[in-house]
Formats: C-alpha cells, structure tokens, sequence
C-alpha cells in the first residue's frame, strides 16, 4: 500500500512539474495574416499602433517566458501619446496589454505542446489525477478502522505550516497572480483543454476555462479524499457530494453548454451564485446586456433578484448558512474539499473575530454601497455620482476584493491561515447570510448538556476559527454569524456533543451559570438570579 | 480583601475560580506547579497523537486570566499550615490565605512492583508524562514495543496513543474482561474485540510480576506473574488507576482517608480548607456514587458548588443524577444513570442490544420489580443529555424509555438510527408490542 502511495506521490509530482513548467516553455510566432485579423478583431484604429507592434513581433520567435505585455505596453503608450497630442481621441487604444498579449499568444503557438494538445493533457493532468488517486484511494486501508482520523496532522511538514506547506503557499499565489494580472503565461495551459472547451462550448479554451476545469478538477480529487476519509460520517458524504455537484453542473458545465447554445453573456452565468458574492450582478454593462437580451436575460435578471432577496434568507431560517456556504458555493466547495487538510489553521482568538467582523461586515458595506452607485448611474446614466466615478469604484472593488482577496488571498493562504480565510473575513454574501443564521434561524449547533470535556478538538478543526469549546463547556448550543455547518466539530468531538439541527427558536440560544447534572437546585437559583 | 487561594489549576480549580469571580471580587490565587495555564488534561493524548497542539487543550487564552483578576503562580507546594493559614513552597517562599481550596487531583497508582522506578516506566497524567512519553517513544524505532499495565480508561487512551505511532503495544488487563467492574459483559466483550481488531496484544487475567532492568537503570522487558513469560519492551505504562494526590498534606492537620476528607459543604476538618475534585474524598458516599470520583464533570460540579460556599451562600454538594463519556479507540461511549458491571445490584435488569456487524451496542438497565428506567450506556450512539436527565427525575418506565427512544438520539443528521431495531429486540426479548414514536421537537424542548 505504502509503495503504490509513494509511486502515486511520484505520478503526481511529474505532472505538477510538467504543468508549472509550462509557461516557461513554447514558441510563438505570429504571421502577418493572424497579426491582421487579430487587429480588426481587437477593433485596433491606430495605424502608429499597428505599424509599430508589426514590426515589434510579427515573423518573430518568441520563448514562453519573453514578457510580450510589455511590448505592447511600450508600443500602446507610443502610439497613445502621438493621438492624444493630435487629439485623435478615437485612435487610442484602450486594450490591455496582457489581454493583447495573451490572445496574441493564443493565435501564435506553435511546436510541440499546441501540436500535441491531448498528449499534453495526459502528462500535465493526467498524470496529476492519476498520481493523487493512488496516493488517497489507499488510505482506504490505511487509515485503519471507523472513525476519525487526525493522527499526525501536526507531526506532518504539509499540514502543519511546515516547507511543503510553504512550497504549496507560494505555488497557489503565483497561479492566482497569473491568472488574474498576468494571463499571457497562462497559454500553454490554455492548449491543453482546447479540446475539451471545444466539445463543450465550441471555443477554444481562455484562462478563465483552464481556470473553471482546473477548479473541478482539484474538487472531484480532493473529494474523493473526503469520502474517503470521512466514508463513515453520512452528513460529510452528502455534502461533498452536493457541494461537487453544484460546481461542475452550475458553475463550469451550464455557462460553457450556454455558450454553445449561443445564449452567452459577457458573464458566465452561474444560476447558483449570489449577489452579492456575485458582486458583478448589478453592474450596468450586465443589467443593459440581461435586459436587453429578453427573455433568458430578464430571467435571470429575476432569479439573481429573488434567489438574493428571497431564497437566500428563507433557505438560512430553515436550514441555516449551511445549506448555501457548504452545500451550495463555489468558494465553499474549494474550500471543502482542497481546503479540508488545512482546515486547522484558522485562527481561533478572540482578536482574530475582532478582525473578521470589522473586515467582513466592511467589506458588505462596501459591496452594497458600490451597488447603490451603479443603480443609481444606471437609472440616471451617470457616469459620476456624487462627484465619485462610478467606474472606478467598480475597478477598485473587482482589484481588491474580487481579485486579491477572493482569490489570491482567499485560496493562495489555505496552507498557512486555513482554508475560509475568504469566507470568513471577506465574502459579502456569508455576512448577509450571517445575520440571518445569528438572529432568525431555527439552526444552532447543540451542545448535549454537561457532556463536554473542553479537549478542544472542535475549537481547532473549526474551520471559521469559531472557538466552540468556549460555548460547548458552558453547556450553550453554539449560534454564530459565521458557522458554515460544515459538520467537523461534531465528527471529531470525541464526546458526542455537538449535533447540528434545525429546530424550534425558542430555547436555541441558552446562556446558563451551571451545567446539567448539578444540583437541580442550584441550577435553578441561579438560572433565575441570571434573569432576574 | 479576603484571599483565595486554589491550589490545582484543574478542572475543579479553574471552574472554582472562575464561579467565586463570577459573584465576589475577593483576591484569587491558582497556584500550580505543573503548567502555567490551564489546560484540559483529558485531551493531552491528542497532542501526543498529532491531532492538536498543546497549546490547543487550553481553554482560554492566556489573557483571560488576567482580565479577570484570577492571579496565577507557577510553584510546587510543600506543605501547608493550616493554623497559620501559611503555604509554604518547594522553592523556599511562602503565601498566606484566607481560605484555602485544595484542588490537586491525582496521581498515579503503582502498587510496588520491582523496577517501577525505572527509566521508560511511567503513568500518563501530568503535562509532564506527555513529555516524557514524547521522549521515550517517539517512534517505533525508538520505541519497539510497550507495555501497558492496568485495564482502566487510561490504560486503553494510553494503548490507542502509542498505536497511533505504530508502536506495537502489549495491554496488560487484571479482569477477565476489560473494564467489566464498571461495564457489563456484552460490552466489555465489545471493547475487547475493538482493542484486539486494532492490533493491540490484549492479555486478560494478567498480571505484572516484575519490571526488568537492562543494567543501565533503563526497562528492557517484563514479566508475567501467572506464566513468568518475558516481554521485551521499551516502555511500560503503568495505568492501574489513580490515588488522590494528598501527601504533601500529612502534616497539615487536615483529616486525611485516601484522600482529603469533607463533607457535604466540601470542608475539610480544619476551617476555612475546603476539598474538591479527585482529591477530595466525601466521608459517605452519595447515593451509588464512590466516595472519590475521579471524573472531569464532577471537579467542575464541585468547582461550581464550593464558589456558592465561598461566596457566602452555603450549598451543599448534592450532584444530579450521574452521567459519565469515554472513547475507547474509535468507540464513543456515553452513560446516563447506573448500569451496573460485574457486582450487579439484585434489583437490577438489564436489557442488551448490540449491532450484528458493527461496534455498536445499547444497555438498558431498569428495576425488576418496578420497571423503572434506572440508566442507559450507549456505544457507537449518541445520546441526549436533557432527556435522559429528565426521564430519570420523572422515574420513567423502561417501557416509555423504549417508546420515546428517538427522541433521545444524538447522532449526527443522515446517521442511520437503530431505535426500530433495538425496540424489536426489545420487544422479543420481553414479549412486549411497543411501537417507537417519532422524534417530535415539542417533547425534546419541553
């Protein structure tokens, strides 16, 4: 077993080498005629620009790693400066460089791995899916009889905050960094799920598509490490198995099938997905496409409208945050299932929930205010408000927090801070969804009378840095804004103590002075000095 | 302003302290020689087992203490003086008080074997054993085999702990079965097969003879006092229970049994000393419970009742009804009320159901004349507090036990209940027709 382990560590560790190394390799060359398309088709009018860049890159060999964003970046800023002196305002060329730069990139491939697209998949994904099965399905075995398995969590250089930790660390903030600000890199991946992009929405694959595969990918594996090693804990089992469901069907396959069926929008529509998580929804370039495309359009207009306003807090009265946060979301998903081997990093203090509630309940503050300006510019057609860009505010929102605190630092910082970094201290939606679960749900996460020990296990697999212990001794059933009823407390409590449900209001939140099992009496005078 | 002063930064002590804040602003002083903060001791096999850290099993952070004027001092006490009022310590000061509050829990048993002194052999307790068992098997390099001697519940911790870091383990049991004094047979018989299944070399009816020296004053091997079968080791885990930690309190003039004696009001002979949690020892026994009981709920509940005492409002240590939880390898085991082991009381029934495949099983015990629910044990289902609380102060029927059964269970949602099962079972064995009532919220929460 140790051995096929070992192999499968080797499998995977070839094809991440592969998959890393790729933005450092390839040819591109761009021909004149691609090089002419790809103008008209960036709608380019400025011949100083064409000119130039022309004779910058076309019939040029360039490696994987030649920045070709600054090139364009040079060339763009030339050509800008001449138009702007002659006033010839509709010349200039709004384009960004890294966005020029990777379809240029895109349209110029060549050699061995856009020639080899399948092959490719097979060394790089392949190998990766290959190698991280046989290292988790073993376990299986290995990890020995029912029940919890935690042993040697903080022996383990990988799950506690050790160089491989580090290593996984720097590697996810670099992918994201690519992603998000340097995506010209990002082609060689692209090649790799051409096809699959193809037989999906007829396209061939943009970073954004290796990106959503990617994300499916990483969940399905690190799923079936969760069946695996919560195979006994039924609730566990359900609700990766939702959380799975809801990523490849909602957010990957849906947008992409829409595409095929010519029903796109400049968003992929993700019909699960929130305002204001979704922060983007009420954007003007969004709501003139929705409303303007008719009926699918004004569809979803509504379903984002109802699904925020109304689904939303109903499902978390009856069910708690739980039903959206774990069993629903993306971001969750990630979380629950990549995130799970690090969930014991988040941290506990009481300073840490000092920060999250000023940071998370900001960040609404923020999400909801710039959505009030671009209604407001929207119905009036203003461009400013209140003497603020309403353009601005949008960029500054989807720089910060859509791009860096999402993803950068929401998924980049798992191995180090734990893996709802994003959830807890940045996601608008689970603030709202927060003070629905605090002050009207029937869900609470019950402590079963005097039953607990305070050995801390909940407090530190709990993945929202709730201190639960600090509930759980004092005999209080734990309601809190940011549970995401992810389940792990109750799993590890070694005690039986904690049940998440959903019942009656009455009697959910229960501050007591002394615990079941005293004198009756005792219990009694003071639970009445208490209210009195 | 008056000072108390806790010796024992335990379960008990901590939970005194705390209440005595709670409604006075009279001085507090913890004093403690084992660790600076408290921490829970019953979870410091999972630091050894890598599931937490050690600074995971303290329950609140370290500036909590001062933010509620609860001063604490890091010493060994030598002896006290309870004329004077004065505790003098290892290091030479001393600290007077008005009242005083003993807290210092256990230690463990040895009970004079041959080469128990020896490097290797120690108990699992103090923070300082955790220590000392990261030392002597940190692996199973280092470590090729143990031995633990004395089938309690920290003898089974103390195997699962050592089996985590595959070390092989040998467990010694005294009993013909493990821990059948406190459970009845079939599920003592179950812990058996759970230790076995694991791997663990269980050897019941077995008792230590002597602990051999390799020369060097270090273990190397035991002996079985019944076969005189030698078994190299390199560590013994001496687990046969614990004695209240109370020698340093032999010159004090407090009246001492096994332990610190009290009564109800947990006073010791000498006024203004007051006794709680395992080292305190109640002069009758309450009810069926042990004069000393060594349990994590019952320091807190004596904790929570001395703070009434001391804070001028008399109360009598007068615990509800007994309720107790363990894990036994990966079997949770939860009791409400008395089921009886081996020395069964002659009123007492007991009704048994265990799982065909898993390792699972009910007990119910109730009077044979009455029928009256008298406890419950439960492994590998979780059971609700309250209502068992609750059925036992109604004095319920066993028959109306079985019938509302749902409503008591605690497993987590989508766990796959036994309730129908075992009511089956139930019913078979009585020749009785109840029929399991759904779980209804308005009865839980009544």
């Amino acid at each position: 077993m140790k051995a096929v382990q070992q192999i499968g560590i080797a499998i995977f560790l070839i094809g991440f080498g592969i998959f890393i190394s790729l933005p450092f390799l390839g040819n591109f060359k761009l021909d004149q005629k691609s090089f002419e398309e790809l103008m008209v088709y960036q709608g380019i009018n400025s011949e100083i620009f064409i000119k130039d860049l022309q004779a910058a890159i076309v019939d040029k060999d360039f490696s994987g790693i030649t920045p070709l964003s600054s090139i364009v970046a040079s060339v763009t800023e030339k050509a800008n400066a001449i138009h702007t002196e002659n006033k010839e305002w509709n010349k200039k060329v709004y384009a960004s460089d890294d966005g020029l730069a990777t379809s240029i990139r895109k349209e110029s491939g060549y050699g061995f791995i856009p020639e080899n697209k399948v092959l490719m998949w097979f060394l790089t994904f392949g190998l990766g899916i290959l190698g991280s099965l046989m290292f988790i399905l073993p376990q299986v075995i290995t990890l020995g009889r029912k029940g919890i398995k935690n042993n040697g969590i903080y022996h383990q250089s990988s799950t506690n905050r050790g160089w491989i930790a580090w290593l996984v660390f720097i590697f996810l903030v670099s992918f994201y960094l690519v992603l998000y600000f340097q995506s010209e890199y990002a082609v060689n991946w692209t090649y790799l799920v051409d096809p699959i992009s193809k037989n999906l929405s007829g396209n061939l694959a943009s970073h954004w598509f290796v990106y959503g595969f990617m994300y499916c990918t990483v969940m399905s594996v690190m799923a079936v490490r969760m069946y695996v090693k919560y195979r006994y804990n039924k609730y566990q089992v359900l609700r990766t198995t939702s959380v799975l469901f809801f990523q490849i069907v909602f957010a990957f396959l849906i947008p992409e099938v829409m595409v095929r069926l010519q029903l796109s929008y400049s968003k992929g529509y993700d019909f699960k997905n929130a305002f204001p998580l979704d922060y983007d929804f009420f954007f003007s370039w969004n709501l003139t496409e929705l409303i303007d495309s008719g009926g699918l359009g004004l569809f979803i207009l509504i379903w984002g409208i109802l699904l925020t306003v109304v689904v939303v807090p109903v499902m978390v009265y009856f069910f708690g945050k739980r039903w959206y946060c774990s069993w629903v979301c993306g971001c969750g998903g990630l979380a629950e299932t990549l995130g799970d081997p690090y969930r014991q990093h988040s941290s506990t203090s009481l300073f840490s929930w000092k920060v999250e509630r000023w940071l998370v309940h900001g960040v609404l503050v923020f999400a909801v205010v710039m959505t009030g300006f671009t209604l407001y510019g929207f119905f009036t057609e203003a461009n400013v408000v209140l003497g603020i860009e309403v353009q601005s505010i949008m960029n500054t929102y989807s720089f910060f927090i859509g791009a860096i605190f999402a993803g950068v630092i929401g998924t980049g910082f798992y191995p180090i801070f734990g893996n709802r970094v994003w959830c807890r201290f940045g996601c608008p939606l689970a603030a709202y969804l927060g003070f629905v679960q605090r002050f009207k749900s029937r869900f609470r996460i019950t402590t079963n009378g005097a039953q607990c020990i305070s050995c801390g296990n909940c407090t530190t697999y709990c993945e929202m840095g709730i201190d639960v212990r600090a509930y759980a001794q004092k005999g209080e059933n734990i309601v809190r804004s940011s549970c995401v009823g992810c389940g792990i407390c109750s799993a590890v409590c070694p005690r039986g103590v904690l049940k998440l449900e959903n019942g009656p209001e009455d009697g959910r939140i229960n501050p007591t002075e002394i615990l079941l099992g005293n004198d009756v009496d005792l219990i009694e005078l003071l639970n009445k000095r208490r209210q009195s | 302003m008056e000072h108390i002063v806790i010796i024992g930064n335990g379960i008990a002590g901590v939970t005194a302290a705390r209440h005595i804040r709670k409604n006075s602003d009279k001085r507090i002083t913890i004093i403690s020689g084992e660790s600076d903060y408290f921490f829970a001791r019953t979870a410091l096999m999972y630091v050894y087992m890598g599931h937490m850290k050690f600074e995971h099993t303290q329950p609140y952070e370290n500036w909590f203490w001062k933010k509620n004027r609860i001063e604490l001092k890091t010493a060994w006490v030598e002896k006290i003086s309870g004329a004077t009022k004065t505790i003098f310590f290892t290091s030479g000061e001393s600290m007077s008080f008005d009242k005083l509050i003993l807290a210092t829990g256990s230690l463990p048993n040895n009970f004079g074997w041959p080469g128990q002194q020896l490097d290797g052999v120690q108990g699992l307790y103090h923070k300082q054993d955790l220590e000392k068992l990261e030392q002597n098997a940190p692996d199973h390099k280092v470590c090729k085999r143990a031995v633990i001697v004395g089938g309690g519940l920290i003898g089974i911790e103390m195997a699962e702990m050592l089996h985590s870091r595959h070390i092989p383990v040998t467990f010694l049991v005294r009993e013909d079965s493990f821990w059948n004094g406190v459970l009845p047979a079939g599920e003592s018989a179950l812990v058996n097969e759970e230790i076995m299944a694991n791997g663990i070399d269980l050897r019941l009816n077995t008792n230590l003879e002597e602990i051999i020296d390799d020369g060097n004053g270090r273990c190397k091997a035991i002996k079985i006092k019944e076969t005189g079968e030698l078994i190299a080791c390199d560590v013994v885990g001496l687990t046969a229970g614990v004695t209240p930690n109370v020698s340093f309190l032999k010159e004090s003039g407090i009246e001492l049994g096994r332990g610190v004696q009290v009564n109800r009001l947990l006073e010791t002979s000498v006024k203004d000393i007051y006794a709680i949690g395992d080292c305190a020892e109640q002069r009758e026994a309450i009810g069926r419970r042990r004069p000393i009981e060594s349990v994590w709920y019952t320091g807190r509940m004596m904790g929570e009742t001395i703070a009434q005492t001391i804070c001028g409002n008399p109360m009598e240590y007068n615990p509800g009804h007994w309720f107790n939880s363990a894990k036994f390898m990966d079997i949770e085991y939860q009791t409400y009320g008395w089921v009886s082991g081996r020395n069964k009381p002659d009123f007492e029934e007991q009704f048994h159901w265990r799982h065909p495949k898993e390792m699972i099983c009910v007990t119910i015990a109730y009077h044979k004349d009455t029928d009256e629910f008298l406890g419950i044990n439960t492994f590998g289902i979780r059971m609700r507090h309250e209502i068992f609380d609750r059925w036992l102060t109604e004095g319920r029927k066993v028959d109306e036990v079985m019938t509302y059964l749902k409503d008591a269970n605690f497993d987590p949602e989508f766990y796959k209940p036994f309730e129908n099962a075992i009511v089956k079972h139930y019913n078979q064995q009585r020749g009785k027709q109840i029929q399991p009532v759904k779980k209804s919220w308005k009865r839980i929460f009544a």
